[in-house]
């Protein structure tokens, strides 16, 4: 047992689900927002890192790490809903093309203002957890107990994610307007508000993977979310877009790929995984990820 | 009661409405019937907020609805069981039930348990998710939902629609039966004109989106011309 847990495949399953929850927080984060407004939030990694380097700014003033993680939690919602209510709701009725359009310039803006403000060196903030690897019998365990926090957090984010959706009258409302938004309206529900909640639910999320990176041996710098958002959308497509569970899955799929590309290939060569997971997935399925469930109306 | 002025609809070129004024009152239904195309839906839409008018006015009591969002229009105490019902697929009958009476003071288990007493069919089929619903239990859904919150206007879109004769005379009985007991002010839209004005107080003929006839259903119902032109009731 304790050789297994030292073993190098067991050492590539801890370290890809490590990267994987991060992955899948982004993914869920999109569902989120595709779901409810049918955007592809393209900002959505720079919207994240935007929200954790104000969250960092109040460090030197002394606030502890999880007023830190509050902080940027709160702001990344506040964004997230002012990002909808401003740049979006204008453009709702649109061709699709419009808000991609429009979030594309947002996060280059986003990551022109945080690098002009905070330069482009990585930030850190020293969770209270150690990042030193456990051992057994003399040997590592690729887990340490901020690792284990990492995906602790994430998972715990996920589930509550999932319960406020699936048991709560807000999240009972913010499916209906998803699903059925004119039905929604006739049955009283204010849907507008409900798209703008969405949108903040999916920046919290969102804000947290910036926090779990920003927490890591490496920092936050401003592009840093670049690749997680790209890994995160490629989990989202792979999932099917519709699908929350999806979403998470595929994050998990791409990290574990990586990290066993990166083990047993090269590590210039681990951002791959992510595309051979796509490509798989577009042979399954080749009528197309973004291919709507049957039966849906809009 | 709904009081609709000299209302005026148009979807681009088409005038989908045209002068149409009409009221409901208390305690009463008012059939509206047509042929397809007539602009039926598209009235209720109006009231319901869901298309904006040329021209004309809609009150709800002294309220005017004219230019009020959709959701605060049922806040207001109106309800709108849509043309298909509306029933949403995805969630359980109960989810449904439940969204329902969100938007209003109602308390929600005890309006829960009224319209399962009311349905029971429902209420066996309560985990459901509405993709596996026979059209009847639909349309008990939709009209339950639409009830859970204790409206005091009803705005129904062809309820009969796709039902068994034996279905749409008891519903018809059913909100002959509510709109009594309620005080419930009803708009009943109806392409089956025979079973609508059986239980019809008033009727509203519509014809190409003008109104070609107005006046108790008694009335209406005995017109040959009407029956034989614009409501299909003559062979
Ligand atoms: N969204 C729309 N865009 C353009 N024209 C429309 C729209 N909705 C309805 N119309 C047109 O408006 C007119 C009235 O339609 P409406 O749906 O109100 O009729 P109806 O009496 O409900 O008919 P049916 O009995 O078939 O349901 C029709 O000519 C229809 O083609
Ligand atoms: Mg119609």
């Amino acid at each position: 047992m304790s050789s297994f847990l030292t073993s190098s495949f067991m050492h590539n399953i801890f370290g890809g689900l490590a990267q994987g929850v991060i992955f899948s927080l982004v993914a869920l984060s999109l569902v989120i927002i595709w779901q409810s407004t049918h955007v592809l939030n393209f900002a959505q990694g720079a919207m994240a890192m935007f929200a954790t380097y104000v969250g960092l700014t109040e460090i030197g003033r002394g606030v502890g790490y999880w007023w830190c993680v509050l902080l940027s939690v709160v702001v990344g919602m506040a964004l997230g809903g002012a990002t909808e209510r401003v740049l979006i709701r204008p453009l709702y009725g649109k061709p699709e093309i419009n808000p991609i359009v429009v979030m594309v310039g947002f996060l280059a803006v986003l990551e022109a203002v945080a690098t002009s403000i905070w330069t482009s060196t990585a930030r850190t903030i020293a969770a209270p957890f150690s990042q030193i690897y456990f051992q057994s019998h003399g040997k590592l365990v690729l887990l340490s107990p901020f690792i284990i926090f990492q995906i602790v957090l994430a998972i715990g984010i996920m589930l509550l994610v999932a319960a406020l959706f699936r048991f709560t009258k807000l999240g009972l409302q913010l499916r209906a307007s998803a699903l059925a938004p004119e039905v929604a309206r006739l049955l009283g529900v204010r849907v507008n508000r409900m798209l703008t909640i969405g949108w903040m639910l999916s920046a919290g999320v969102g804000a947290i993977a910036a926090v779990i990176l920003a927490s890591g041996s490496f920092g936050l710098f401003p592009t840093d979310m670049d690749g997680v958002f790209v890994a995160g959308f490629i989990a989202a497509a792979v999932g099917g877009l519709e699908s929350p569970i999806g979403a998470i899955a595929g994050g998990l799929l791409i990290g574990l790929a990586e990290q066993f590309i990166l083990a047993y290939w090269s590590p210039n060569v681990a951002p791959l995984g992510g595309i051979i997971i796509l490509v798989v997935a577009l042979m399954i399925r080749p009528q197309g990820i973004f291919t709507k469930s049957v039966g849906r109306r809009v | 009661m709904i009081r609709v002025d000299d209302l005026s609809v148009s979807y681009g070129a088409v005038k989908a409405l045209r002068n149409v004024s009409l009221e409901a009152s208390p305690g009463l239904i008012t059939a509206v019937l047509g042929a397809n195309g007539a602009g039926k839906t598209t009235l209720l839409r109006t009231i319901s907020g869901l298309v904006n008018p040329v021209g004309g006015d809609i009150h709800l009591g002294d309220t005017s609805l004219l230019r009020m969002p959709t959701e605060e229009i049922c806040r207001l105490g109106l309800a709108h069981v849509p043309e298909g019902r509306g029933v949403i697929e995805e969630l359980t009958v109960e989810d449904n039930l439940r969204l329902g009476a969100l938007a209003s003071k109602v308390d929600i288990a005890e309006g829960l348990e009224a319209q399962y007493a009311q349905f029971p069919a429902l209420g066996d089929r309560r985990k459901k998710y509405c993709a596996t619903l026979s059209g009847g239990e639909r349309q008990m859904l939709a009209m339950a939902r639409a009830l859970i919150a204790q409206p005091r206007v009803l705005l129904l879109d062809e309820p009969s629609l796709g039902l068994a004769p034996q279905v749409t005379s008891d519903l018809m009985k059913l909100i002959l039966r509510l709109c009594e007991s309620k005080n419930l002010t009803v708009i009943l839209v109806e392409q089956n004109a025979k079973g609508a004005l059986r239980i019809a107080h008033n009727a509203v003929v519509l014809h190409l989106g003008a109104v070609v006839a107005s006046g108790d259903a008694q009335t209406v119902a005995a017109d040959e011309d009407l029956r034989r032109y614009y409501l299909g009731l003559v062979e």
